[in-house]
């Protein structure tokens, strides 16, 4: 199994290791539920390191991750751009994020499980005048997340971190370490995202630990991660959107800029838009108890009108909450609908997303 | 890893504690502790009766579904309605408020093939 710079330190912390996409990573340390209200209430740093980073570069960068991701990535130097990548038939290779890092200098934070396939098709496509380099094992990635984040952090910088606007990256020093630093998350908190040489992982996550104390900071695995994303409605690759969902049902209209010249999938998409979706992600709340788990059934007047995509206890909302694909006919909040569990039929009713 | 005396443990981690021929089922410490914060348990109806190892019920925690199963053969006699709302009992306190089902035993030989403290303590080595 791969390791992160941060292994050993998660095994003298205690952590619960588990196999992810062949890295061994912390799914908990004290425990889910402690862990995800930390976040919430004050504050938690995660090892997401196993995250890959591909870097492009060259005269011809602009133009060809224009042509890559369905969002609009031509936008200030600074900004982080979220984007699906898709295929020519719109179906979803990757969810990432776009760093333009400079006018023709893009890094691509991929899914760690997706990125030899995300490399592949980026490499395979690729113009003459740019240069495509796979910067992963250069990158070790913290993410302190919560609403504490910058009053812990601004006791390790130099700068002002309130210049720093969501979704807008700087290169600058933490603790001395020069990084690139990011207002970015996948938890629905305020909170900054480290890329770091794997050699200043250790110290800057123990300065981090040490400045958090004093707000009720605690280290925070995996498991609360997807309980935070879920919450926030945010999709999980292989869970809500693969290969075989598109980004307008996904609920990733947003992010899928028509108004552009092409991109990869637009054909398809516009096809899908003109023609209209046949089924949307919904979020539910369980009315009855039971937990709905990935691929279970949704059932509408006892026939099957869709699937569960994720489904998890929320800690914040002390509910059973879920998201997954309904029939378009039925997408309509306060609709009842049943979630199929172990054959027992438990009712929910769509709901609002985000969830918080 | 609390393994206390006088109840009788399985090697899907669970134990059994028996009085005037009912025995009192739950999942030891260890299992509580792998599978983390749980957050739902579906319990058997009383009057369901159970062959030893068939599945009974499941458990949840918020990271994973698992099965129990049981430990030795009977009818159920009792379920622990108090987890239908507090789940967590089974995290706080596997052994006594975190109990899940109470079977009448159709055969107390069975108890003979299940572990003791010891046997259970060296069989966590082992898996470990």
């Amino acid at each position: 199994m791969k390791k992160t710079a941060l292994n050993q330190l998660h095994h003298d912390l205690g952590a619960k290791m588990i196999d992810f996409g062949g890295w061994e990573m912390p799914v908990q340390y004290t425990g889910i539920i402690e862990e995800h209200l930390a976040v919430r209430n004050n504050c938690g740093l995660f090892d997401v390191s196993h995250m890959g980073e591909i870097e492009i570069t060259g005269p011809g960068s602009t133009a060809y991750v224009n042509q890559l991701v369905t969002n609009q990535i031509d936008v200030e130097v600074g900004r982080v751009i979220y984007s699906p990548l898709c295929y020519e038939d719109g179906g979803i290779i990757d969810d990432l994020l776009v760093y333009r890092i400079d006018s023709n200098h893009y890094l691509l934070v991929v899914n760690a499980s997706n990125k030899e396939k995300d490399f592949e098709w980026i490499s395979k496509n690729a113009p003459d005048d740019v240069k495509i380099k796979d910067l992963s094992d250069q990158y070790g990635l913290l993410a302190l997340q919560g609403p504490k984040s910058e009053e812990v952090l601004s006791s390790l910088v130099d700068f002002d971190l309130s210049e720093i606007k969501p979704f807008r990256l700087v290169q600058e020093e933490v603790n001395g370490k020069e990084m690139i630093i990011s207002r970015t998350g996948y938890t629905g908190e305020d909170g900054f995202e480290l890329y770091l040489s794997p050699e200043d992982a250790d110290e800057t996550w123990n300065s981090i630990m040490e400045s958090g104390e004093e707000f009720g900071i605690m280290p925070a695995g995996l498991g609360c991660r997807n309980t935070l994303r879920l919450e926030a409605a945010l999709c999980l690759y292989g869970n809500d959107i693969n290969e075989d969902t598109n980004p307008l049902e996904a609920g990733l209209s947003w992010t899928v800029k028509f108004d552009k010249e092409d991109f990869y999938g637009k054909k398809a998409l516009v096809e899908t838009r003109d023609a209209g979706v046949e089924r949307e992600l919904v979020g539910f709340i369980l009315k009855d108890r039971g937990i709905a788990r990935h691929g279970y059934d949704i059932e509408v007047d006892d026939k099957k009108a869709g699937f569960v995509t994720s489904g998890s206890f929320s800690p914040t909302l002390d509910e059973n909450i879920g998201m997954g694909y309904l029939q378009k006919e039925f997408v309509e909040v306060g609709k009842e609908i049943s979630i199929m569990i172990r054959s027992r039929e438990v009712k929910a009713k769509v709901v609002e997303l985000p969830f918080i | 890893m609390s393994i206390p005396a006088g109840f009788y443990y399985s090697e899907d981690h669970e134990w059994v504690k028996v009085e005037e021929g009912v025995g009192t089922i739950g999942i030891t410490d260890f299992a509580q502790d792998e599978l983390g914060d749980i957050v739902f348990v579906e319990l058997p109806q009383v009057g369901d009766e159970f062959d030893k190892e068939d599945n009974f019920g499941v458990i949840e925690s918020v990271k994973a579904v698992s099965d129990l199963y049981m430990p030795v053969s009977g009818e159920v006699v009792e379920v622990n309605e108090d987890l239908l709302d507090q789940p967590e009992l089974v995290n706080e306190d596997p052994y006594e408020d975190g109990w899940i089902v109470k079977v009448s035993l159709s055969d107390e030989s069975e108890l003979d093939e299940l572990m003791d403290a010891d046997e259970y303590s060296s069989f966590l080595e082992e898996e470990a």
